[in-house]
């Protein structure tokens, strides 16, 4: 995984777009988005992240990374943090 | 302003702005979850374009919203005759399509589509829903087996019961081509798609920006 930091000019694009999609998706604010890391809870944290949301999440991260989640890789753990979630992503993004 | 029309499965309620206008637009309301997602701003467009001069109608799909219809028992061509009832029976002259709504558009009608997507974009929707929530649950389940699983006995998306037909045509479904109706993509609206949304409130700009959007394409 890439260095996660608290600093914005640091995050990979992949943290910057991931980071808008949770902003549209729960509608979180800029601040808020700012604030996750690595260990952020996301599904069974944030109570607007119910199934149909996270369907939602999937398939936006989906057509904004330009990556395909298969149905064997949508698992507990992919959304049980941000830093799960970020890795996840940067490893497709990389073709693996 | 609730109007009742009949479609072929009974008769079905609508939100209409009737005051008797030239241009009187049908508004086919998206599918499934994204049809509570996208009720609020649908109002709100019709709110405005009924101050500029324009009826609206936005009917209840049977076995949608509140359709006594059972909701199992529809399809998609149950919904485009359904559609072109409605376009009948309140005079429409043009359409709004939102979502997936797009494949269930009324050939004649010109138009607008909001944002479309296809049916089956639709279904992957709703099967990723299930996956998620039973694996929430510790079991494990995969699209192609609830695909064949659905074509034979139908199945329970997200608190919605699709038959076997409804299921088999979602998944073949593409998205028309768009005739006489012009795309209104989503970035042209501007702020978060209200779809996307867990808890959507609807955003006043998105409204004004639609409506102008079909105000303006009528009155030239």
């Amino acid at each position: 995984m890439t260095a996660l930091s608290a600093k914005a000019g640091a995050r990979s694009e992949t943290d910057i777009l991931l980071r808008e999609i949770l902003c549209e998706v729960l509608g979180l604010s800029d601040a808020q988005a700012d604030e996750l890391d690595t260990d952020s809870g996301l599904f069974g944290h944030l109570p607007e992240l119910d199934s149909m949301a996270v369907a939602g999440l999937l398939t936006e991260i989906e057509d904004r990374l330009g990556i395909a989640i298969d149905d064997d890789e949508v698992d507990g753990e992919l959304l049980e943090t941000y830093g799960a979630l970020l890795g996840f992503s940067e490893r497709k993004r990389a073709g693996g | 302003m609730i109007s009742s029309w009949a479609s072929p499965a009974g008769e079905e309620f609508a939100l209409a702005f009737d005051r008797g206008r030239k241009h009187r637009l049908l508004v086919l309301p998206a599918l499934f979850d994204e049809a509570n997602k996208t009720r609020h701003l649908a109002v709100e467009i019709m709110r405005r374009l009924d101050a500029s001069g324009i009826d609206c109608f936005l009917p209840d799909l049977p076995g949608c919203n509140e359709s006594l219809a059972p909701l199992e028992a529809q399809t998609p061509d149950s919904w485009r005759a359904a559609a072109q009832a409605a376009a009948s029976h309140f005079d429409a002259t043009h359409l709004l399509a939102i979502r997936a709504a797009a494949f269930l558009a009324p050939p004649a009608l010109p138009g607008w589509r909001y944002a479309p997507i296809t049916g089956s974009s639709a279904l992957k929707a709703l099967l990723r829903a299930r996956i998620v929530s039973v694996r929430e649950a510790g079991l494990n389940e995969d699209s192609a087996t609830l695909i064949e699983q659905g074509r034979r006995e139908g199945l329970e998306l997200a608190g919605y019961s699709l038959g076997p037909a409804m299921i088999a045509a979602l998944e073949a479904s593409q998205l028309p081509d768009s005739g006489r109706l012009s795309d209104i993509e989503h970035s042209t609206v501007g702020g978060g798609a209200p779809w996307l949304r867990a808890e959507p409130d609807c955003d006043p700009a998105q409204a004004d920006a639609l409506a102008a959007i079909v105000a303006v394409g009528l009155a030239q």
